[in-house]
């Protein structure tokens, strides 16, 4: 039976420089859950990049909306939600920048940095609300092999349980 | 944060060197007004020297590509001279790599525009 995570739970107002600040916080966290620099850049860069996509995508870049950034620490992975008010997008529906046409674009490049950078990556989108969850394994030698590949959410799974859990103490 | 911009001129080439971060917003608009600009007095050699650019993001590999491309449309080259480790490992994951020429060396980059 794993431990209950540790928790960093934010919310940004969509404006620039909150992807400035939640970069930082998510360095801090990396650092905080015991990642090499090498995988802090990785993991602050990938929050970086799915803020970016909830400020400019998601929300629109509509002040009153709002982003919520979470942090999961648990003793083996980092679990990061990033969620807008967005209407939501299927990641097998987003262009493949590495194909010969797509090189040129000037845009489209952030999720596909996500998904390199992270262990896994899930979009949930449901009731006016699209959440991002990326997980990041720590390289240690008591890290467990990451689980099978699942269906589309399953990293979310325990995020979403204690959600769930929280929403029923509320 | 922003990016600073510094221009040199070396042999007829436009050495921009370029320090800080180049992200979303102001640092990203401040890159492509600095090529504007440069296209606007028919500067068409172009190099972007990134030694003191330790961080861009996907809108700045944006910029960069759009630079490139734009540069290029005028009849003009872009090229990028000496990378960090990090962006270096950026172009080669997303492929850039192929798009732009690179050199490691200011001299030599200088004359592979003759």
């Amino acid at each position: 039976m794993s431990s209950r995570p540790r928790r960093v739970e934010v919310t940004l107002e969509t404006r620039i420089d909150s992807i400035d600040l939640g970069e930082e916080l998510a360095r801090r966290v990396a650092v905080t859950a015991g990642f090499d620099e090498e995988e802090q850049h990785k993991i602050s860069m990938a929050v970086r990049e799915s803020l970016i996509n909830a400020y400019q995508h998601g929300n629109q870049q509509e002040v009153g909306k709002n982003i919520g950034l979470n942090f999961f620490l648990h003793p083996n992975r980092l679990v990061v939600e990033v969620s807008d008010q967005g209407k939501g997008f299927r990641l097998e529906e987003v262009p493949d920048p590495l194909a010969e046409e797509g090189l040129l674009r000037a845009s489209g490049r952030g999720l596909f940095l996500i998904r390199s950078f992270m262990d896994e990556c899930a979009v949930e989108s449901q009731n006016g609300c699209t959440r991002l969850t990326l997980v990041k394994y720590l390289r240690t030698p008591a890290r467990p092999a990451p689980p099978e590949a699942g269906p589309a959410g399953e990293p979310a799974r325990e995020a979403r349980e204690w959600r769930e859990e929280r929403g029923r103490k509320r | 944060m922003t990016i600073k911009v510094n221009q040199r001129d070396v042999a007829g080439v436009v050495v921009l060197d370029l320090s800080g971060r180049i992200t979303l917003g102001e640092p990203s608009a401040r890159l492509r007004e600095s090529l504007r600009q440069l296209l606007n007095q028919g500067q068409k050699k172009i190099l972007l020297n990134l030694a003191d650019v330790n961080y861009i993001d996907s809108s700045g590999l944006g910029e960069l590509v759009s630079g490139y491309t734009t540069v290029k449309n005028h009849g003009g080259q872009l090229k990028l001279l000496n990378l960090t480790k990090k962006v270096n490992d950026l172009l080669q994951v997303t492929k850039l790599y192929t798009v732009f020429e690179v050199h490691d060396n200011e001299a030599r980059a200088v004359q592979s525009f003759q």
